[in-house]
């Protein structure tokens, strides 16, 4: 008991704060509050993309008889969305490799891979932008048809998805370059890893049903 | 058993519980850009009917492998994916619901397949 009080002390002496020891407090789980959030949140995304897709799956022929036009996989330019794709998976490994680094107060490495991570994902968000750009140029606009609307609104929410991503791993790299996040709040950057791959894993998802199976 | 096996053997536990190593995780993303290589390779040469099927096999596979090894699935608390796997079949269920309510309530015959297509 005693040995427990000082090493209460002794922690706080390392300047840890009490919110930190109330953040940090044991759960019945064993589980940080954090990290049990986030599955639900994404469990709950699941939910979201789930029925944008379905939308989609459902309307993906049907252009209705007043509203003509291209659908998307008219004009679908699977190369370069296979790239694309590719660049955004990698950002898995980049983001998965930023984990470990700051798990094992490798602190450069750790930037090097968050702003790697970014990077990819604004190479593939501009990606995106290009596409719906020709997209737009071909007649393909968001109220063309039905069909338009559920592959915009779908590629969309995905897009923002992962632009929020980007901000969130810009705003890490800021708080370890200043020092505010170190190794013992590893957790962090897993936590906005999960989201990174979560993203990752929609877009698996995504390019598969939508853009490969004709 | 002495100290230091007792150890080894604690660390060899911690290094399980956390995941794999770098040179685990590049293996992992080669071999995710392999399957990628093989979905896109779909497009341009003729799989016959064994295209969409395989390509729903490939797409499972990539997805399982990134939520097992880089998502740590594989590695942490089972309560993590009971919650992932809770949305997951709600998501299912949402396309069932709506597969269900714009096809077969529109064609009380049967499925009209080509409402998919």
């Amino acid at each position: 008991m005693a040995d427990t009080a000082e090493a209460q002390t002794s922690e706080l002496a390392y300047g840890r704060t009490e919110w930190d020891d109330y953040h940090h407090l044991p759960t019945n789980t064993g589980l940080t509050n954090e990290k049990v959030t986030m599955w639900a949140f994404l469990g709950s995304d699941c939910l979201l993309f789930g029925a944008l897709i379905s939308t989609y799956l459902l309307c993906r022929n049907r252009v209705g008889p007043a509203t003509k036009g291209p659908t998307a996989a008219d004009l679908f330019d699977i190369p370069f969305t296979s790239v694309s794709s590719f660049v955004l998976l990698m950002s898995s490994l980049t983001m998965v490799l930023a984990v470990t680094s700051i798990q094992r107060a490798e602190m450069e490495r750790c930037k090097l891979w968050l702003l790697t991570t970014a990077s990819l994902g604004s190479i593939f968000i501009a990606g995106q932008v290009y596409e719906f750009t020709g997209f737009y140029r071909e007649g393909l606009g968001y109220t063309t048809n039905i069909s338009s609307s559920a592959f915009y609104t779908l590629t969309g929410f995905h897009g923002v998805h992962v632009s929020l991503g980007i901000v969130m791993l810009v705003t890490m790299w800021v708080l370890v370059t200043r020092g505010i996040l170190g190794p013992e709040r590893a957790e962090t950057i897993e936590i906005i890893g999960l989201y990174w791959h979560f993203v990752d894993i929609v877009w698996i998802v995504i390019f598969a049903v939508v853009y490969l199976i004709p | 058993m002495n100290t230091a096996t007792v150890s080894e053997e604690e660390g060899h536990e911690e290094h399980h519980d956390h995941g794999l190593s770098d040179i685990g995780y590049i293996k992992v993303a080669v071999l995710l850009a392999i399957l990628t290589a093989v979905e896109v390779a779909t497009y341009f040469f003729d799989f016959g009917v064994v295209e969409i099927p395989s390509l729903l096999i490939l797409m499972a596979v990539k997805f399982q492998i990134v939520v097992s090894y880089f998502m740590h699935l594989k590695f942490d608390s089972k309560v993590f994916t009971y919650l992932f796997l809770t949305g997951l079949i709600l998501a299912m269920l949402v396309f069932a619901a709506m597969a269900t309510s714009m096809v077969f309530w529109q064609n009380p015959s049967g499925c009209d397949a080509s409402a998919f297509c």
